[in-house]
């Protein structure tokens, strides 16, 4: 960019302006160890086997090991619902609507992402579950041999499989709108050549959209992964939970998961229980940071391939 | 398209999906099982939507072949795809509007909850907590969002530069609980356990905003084209009027568009709210003192812990909802109008 840098002498005000800058790009530093030194510190009283914390009788690991299995089985059935809507979307967007109308479907979509998650939280309770659980009793008479359809079934609908659909909508639209961007990106040239050589639409998608966005798709996944695992108000208030680890989903009881966890807990929380349910906290940062920073790892390790 | 087949009348396809959801609102009307619901519009297009992809795929299978079938299989399938993401957002917004509006009214807008058990009530409260401890978090996230993403896109080489992209990235990653947490835990350093008050909460919105503000004040002032800073230099400009007075200038309308659209990130966020700016039913106008209620916990709290007057808890809940997604709405909008009025000249 700006190489002019030997050309132009240092005036004072470029030392103090520059000097400006880079505190603040310091400040980032600061800001996010700090996130981390304060956590850990404050959790560390929670790790000590010998604590007597109320919520946590049996340990901090046999307290935090349900609320992991819940905020991942939630995470990843939100993922497996959103993935295919989010490729599907990203395609009707970049090579099927109409180009008029293309951008502001796009900001329909965005939309979604707008809308606060309490809100989301709200009708989820309130619209959704009571709309999915006669059809939970459906699969349950049906399906019920299949273990996730096992009974009993939750009579208000407020189960992890609810709670995951929410997730799966609340994460729409981050993947969707990455989805649409990785395709505008392929090159027009490979589109025309498939094109040029007899293929329908959906060949040239599978001949040269899909190969180069395989990459792009993967990390926008682990992305919306990453916003599902934290996600906190949508599942506090849809959830009805129980400390349990199952894979029966539309049951009364479901594992809970850790944000929405110290989010119900913590207005009430008092002494080493404050202190369990930080470190709950950090097991969920040290969560979603190594999702996204697998996420960045594949950005980076293929952004080379595909410069080429 | 197809070689050696029939082509398909260009009507063929909408009259096919019509004749599928005729079919389908005759199928669900018929009783299944002795409970099923009367008569389910939303049941009636998804059925009819399989039998249009069953039918509209037989169809071109046998007159244009297995490739041009599969082509059109997956047009419906992508079709549906965007269907089915528009339905929760209508679904969403219709009720919101419509159970928000009983008591979207003037007492809503200028009462607090203080004494009020049952109906009646408001939550300016909520609405002056939300509109302080956002301001607060603007004005610290603002100035150093702007300052680290000019010091991205100017000044950062090296070692330094390249460890503040990745924290930006992982600080966009931070649940919005873990800011609250945070928050909490550096305020309970200071002012003892129990702590609540709407600046720590305003603290932990910067957390999460100032990622926000960074990643797209780069992308904007990456796009001011290099020429006119390299013109800047010509004249002799030292650096950091070139960025003051040509940079920021050219870039105006697109970091605008990204301060609205994290601002209105954080208006909704709950969660850290809950924890370190507390509840409230009474007017609190001083951040820096006791309890603050913010909308998003309005609409939890009327949410979560109904009185003995059911109703008159849930319609406040729905209204707080609805002046949430009116202020997210308004946000959205003029950032886009504001992009829209003064656009870069860029070629893009």
């Amino acid at each position: 960019m700006a190489n002019a840098r030997s050309q132009v002498p240092k005036k004072r005000g470029d030392v103090v302006f520059s000097g400006l800058v880079t505190a603040s790009g310091i400040a980032i530093l600061v800001t996010l160890s700090a996130v981390a030194i304060f956590l850990v510190v404050e959790s560390l009283p929670a790790f000590n086997p010998t604590a007597d914390i109320g919520n946590a009788p049996d340990g901090f690991w046999a307290y935090v090991t349900p609320l992991v299995f819940g905020t991942l089985l939630a995470a990843v059935l939100a993922l497996i619902f959103a993935t295919p809507l989010a490729i599907g979307i990203g395609l009707f967007i970049s090579h099927y609507a109409p180009r008029r109308i293309a951008s502001s479907l796009g900001y329909v979509v965005d939309l979604l992402a707008a809308i606060p998650s309490v809100v989301y939280g709200l009708w989820g309770i309130q619209v959704l579950a009571p709309t999915v659980q006669p059809i939970y009793q459906w699969l349950n008479e049906n399906l019920g041999w299949f273990p996730p359809f096992a009974g009993p079934v939750s009579g208000t609908g407020r189960t992890i499989l609810t709670v995951s659909f929410v997730l799966a909508i609340m994460i729409l639209p981050i993947m969707s709108a990455l989805a649409r961007e990785i395709f505008l990106q392929t090159p027009k040239l490979n589109e025309e050549a498939a094109l040029a050589l007899g293929a329908t639409r959906w060949e040239m998608i599978q001949l040269s959209v899909l190969p180069f966005a395989r990459s792009g798709l993967l990390s926008s996944a682990m992305l919306g992964l990453g916003r599902a695992v934290g996600e906190t108000m949508a599942v506090a208030m849809v959830l009805s939970p129980a400390a349990v680890i199952t894979f029966a989903l539309i049951t009364p009881t479901n594992p809970s998961t850790i944000a929405s966890t110290i989010a119900l807990d913590f207005p009430e929380a008092a002494g080493l229980n404050v202190n369990a349910l930080i470190a709950a906290g950090l097991v969920l940062f040290v969560i979603t940071m190594a999702v996204n920073i697998t996420a960045r790892g594949i950005i980076t390790r293929h952004a080379r391939k595909v410069a080429f | 398209m197809a070689r050696t087949s029939i082509r398909l009348n260009r009507w063929f396809l909408p009259l096919l999906a019509l004749a599928s959801c005729g079919i389908s609102s005759i199928a669900v009307t018929i009783p299944v099982t002795p409970t099923s619901a009367p008569f389910n519009f939303l049941g009636a297009i998804a059925l009819g939507a399989v039998i249009y992809a069953i039918l509209s795929f037989l169809i071109t299978l046998i007159a244009q072949g297995p490739r041009v079938a599969k082509d059109r299989m997956m047009t419906t399938l992508v079709l549906v795809a965007f269907a089915i993401a528009v339905v929760p957002l209508v679904s969403l917004i219709s009720t919101v509007v419509t159970l928000g509006l009983a008591r979207f009214d003037r007492e809503f807008l200028t009462s607090s909850m203080r004494n009020v058990v049952g109906q009646g009530g408001g939550a300016l409260h909520a609405i002056i907590g939300t509109l302080e401890i956002t301001s607060i978090a603007a004005m610290i996230s603002i100035p150093i969002g702007l300052l680290t993403a000019i010091y991205l896109v100017e000044y950062g080489r090296g070692r330094l530069a390249r460890a503040v992209t990745a924290l930006v990235d992982v600080m966009t990653g931070i649940p919005s609980i873990v800011a609250g947490l945070f928050a909490f835990a550096v305020f309970a350093l200071f002012f003892g356990p129990g702590i609540r008050m709407g600046f720590a909460g305003a603290v932990a919105l910067s957390v999460l905003m100032i990622p926000v503000v960074v990643r797209s004040s780069e992308e904007m002032l990456r796009i001011v084209p290099s020429e006119l800073r390299e013109a800047s230099y010509a004249l002799g400009v030292p650096k950091w009027l070139t960025v003051l007075k040509v940079v920021l200038p050219t870039a105006v309308a697109g970091l605008v568009t990204g301060i609205m659209i994290s601002i209105a990130r954080v208006i909704g966020e709950t969660a850290p709210l809950l924890i370190v700016a507390g509840f409230t039913q009474s007017m609190n106008y001083n951040p820096f003192n006791e309890r603050m209620m913010t909308l998003p916990v309005f609409v939890y709290f009327s949410y979560s812990s109904q009185g003995t007057d059911t109703q008159a808890y849930l319609d406040r809940a729905w209204a707080g909802a609805l002046t949430l997604i009116v202020i997210v709405m308004v946000l959205n909008l003029g950032a886009r109008l504001v992009s829209r009025i003064a656009r870069p000249h860029t070629s893009r």
